[in-house]
């Protein structure tokens, strides 16, 4: 009886969260004519195949869409902004862990509460600065914006990461006569391989999923990134390509959940930031 | 320690110059646009010129007479809310079922996992399609298991249109707040647990006087996220919407951003988004307290 009640509850969980994915999964294969049924006809059942999948939307998408294009924008920002996340959240870090002593857990919490400021409150400034620069429209906007979401909590990660790694390492190497300067240069790298991996993964992620930024930033259609493209340009006027527009959100969703799965604990640890001790 | 103290060797001095970057960053192009954001809500700044004139309280007396923004100040704060509450108890109870060990506990996993994963435009789009007034499988299951005889017109009717939005905002932020709480589920202390049960505590008992207690902070850390998340979210109600029908359904940002960048009216834009920061003050505090709870609670 008590494993009955938990096979339900798992279903019924799984169920919500993973039915918008099922409906993705199946209007990007159904054939048209499958498809655009209206719900009122009860004898026509649109969970299921009624007519053999077809790659159509997805040719359609590849082929004549700028969804390619979409993607190769994305990367490119993904890059860039990983660049310069790496760059300047790993060394602040580790300052805010090891050298700067006690001041470095109120620094660390300043910095990791500018993460909470919200996208749709400095969108408005943002826009001023980015006309400023002359930026609009292009991807140099977003590469020199969205570090201001990945730097705050990557550096929090980077901190909380170093407190779990022993300081007997650095610490022995600097008997052995390296300088501190020394042993960040060349012993520390090694320590924070899996610390960096963790902030490579979170700020791919991240530009993956922005959406505020991008929308309000970028107008011409072949300079959007594929979150921005697929709900805004791929609807052209009122026609949804339903069958094309579910297909692009369930390509760009698999690698994500593949990522999520396997970072999924180390990101919890940075929100959780000590409320959980483990 | 070391008799001879170089550059090299200050730690003082290395530690301010590795955290440099980042503070300078984060100063320049989070508070600097933090403050600037508040400035040009007192002033009649637009998109097109780069003017910028005191306008006083003008901004804010203008959307303070406005029912759109009223509607959308409550609006932000019912969808908040009414999807916080939902998260919590959805959260709840699949912390405990992920928490027993059954076939194809893997793949729950995995899927529960997918709402927080996959970018919001594109699960917004997604469930815009779900929610479709002709094509809607909502519908058409509730038509066909006799649940309905009429018809709901989920993006079309005011009510209907911000209970889609509580139920995508839920959807999205419940996984997350799952993982969370499963994560304070396993650091409660086994011999807590085993002795409740030694001294006869039912499921029901145990979850309610001993569990729940010990997990109040972090359910609460995972509600402050998901208040962050849900009140300055724009997407989902950008793309299920767009404010409609007729500017029933905007929340803050989304209004905001109508004003502020569509509309070019920058400064009135900006107090707009100003409203969202009692939610954020709350949030702050909130977490604050907590980690200084859970400090003084360390050994």
């Amino acid at each position: 009886m008590k494993r009955v009640a938990l096979y339900v509850a798992a279903l019924a969980f799984t169920g919500f969260a993973g039915f918008p994915f099922y409906w993705m999964l199946i209007t990007a294969f159904k054939q048209n004519r499958d498809l655009y049924v209206g719900a009122t006809d009860l004898s026509h059942i649109p969970w299921i195949f009624n007519d053999p999948p077809t790659l159509d939307h997805v040719k359609l998408l590849l082929g004549q869409t700028d969804f390619p294009r979409w993607v190769l924008n994305t990367l490119v920002v993904v890059a860039a902004v990983v660049v310069i996340t790496v760059a300047v959240a790993v060394p602040a870090g580790y300052s805010l862990a090891r050298l700067v002593g006690r001041w470095g857990e109120r620094l660390g919490m300043g910095i990791f509460f500018t993460y909470l400021i919200p996208p749709t409150l400095l969108f408005v400034p943002f826009s001023r600065l980015i006309s400023l620069l002359h930026l609009q429209d292009s991807l140099g906007a977003l590469i020199l914006i969205y570090p201001t979401m990945t730097i705050p909590f990557c550096t929090w990660l980077v901190m909380g990461f170093l407190r779990s790694v022993p300081w007997e390492i650095e610490e022995q190497a600097m008997i052995d006569g390296l300088s501190r300067l020394g042993v960040i240069l060349k012993v520390a790298p090694r320590l924070i391989v899996p610390g960096i991996l963790t902030v490579v993964v979170f700020t791919f992620t991240l530009v993956l999923q922005e959406f505020v930024y991008a929308l309000t930033f970028i107008s011409s259609v072949n300079k959007m990134t594929v979150s921005l493209g697929v709900p805004i340009a791929l609807v052209r006027g009122d026609v949804y390509h339903w069958g094309a527009l579910m297909a692009a959100a369930l390509l760009t969703s698999i690698p994500l959940a593949i990522v999520y799965n396997a970072f999924m604990d180390r990101f919890i640890q940075g929100f959780t930031m000590g409320a959980v001790k483990g | 320690m070391t008799p001879h103290r170089t550059i090299a060797d200050r730690e003082d001095v290395l530690g301010a110059l590795m955290l440099a970057p980042s503070l300078g960053y984060v100063i320049l192009l989070v508070g600097v646009p933090f403050v600037f954001a508040i400035l040009l809500s007192f002033s009649d700044a637009t998109a097109g010129s780069l003017h910028f004139g005191w306008a006083g309280l003008r901004n804010y007396a203008a959307i303070l007479g406005d029912p759109i923004f009223l509607r959308a100040l409550k609006n932000s704060a019912i969808v908040t809310v009414g999807s916080q509450v939902l998260v919590v108890v959805l959260a709840t109870a699949a912390a405990q079922v992920l928490r027993a060990t059954f076939r194809g506990k893997r793949f729950a996993r995995f899927v529960l996992l997918l709402p927080w994963a996959v970018p919001v435009s594109l699960a917004a789009i997604a469930w815009t399609w779900i929610f479709d007034s002709t094509f809607s499988v909502i519908n058409w299951t509730l038509k066909a298991t006799g649940l309905m005889h009429g018809w709901l017109y989920w993006l079309g009717d005011p009510t209907l249109a911000l209970l889609a939005i509580i139920i995508v905002q839920a959807w999205r932020i419940f996984p997350f707040a799952t993982v969370i709480v499963l994560a304070g589920l396993a650091s409660i202390p086994q011999e807590i647990v085993e002795a409740a049960i030694v001294d006869g505590a039912g499921f029901w008992r145990r979850l309610i006087q001993v569990e729940l207690p010990l997990l109040m902070p972090v359910v609460a850390v995972a509600v402050l996220f998901g208040v962050v998340y849900t009140a300055t979210d724009l997407g989902v109600v950008y793309i299920l919407t767009g404010g409609g029908p007729a500017n029933t359904t905007h929340v803050l940002p989304t209004l905001a951003f109508q004003r502020g960048i569509l509309g070019a009216d920058l400064g009135q834009g900006a107090a707009i988004a100003v409203f969202l920061l009692p939610f954020l003050i709350v949030v702050a505090v909130a977490m604050l307290r907590l980690a200084r709870h859970t400090e003084v609670g360390a050994r």
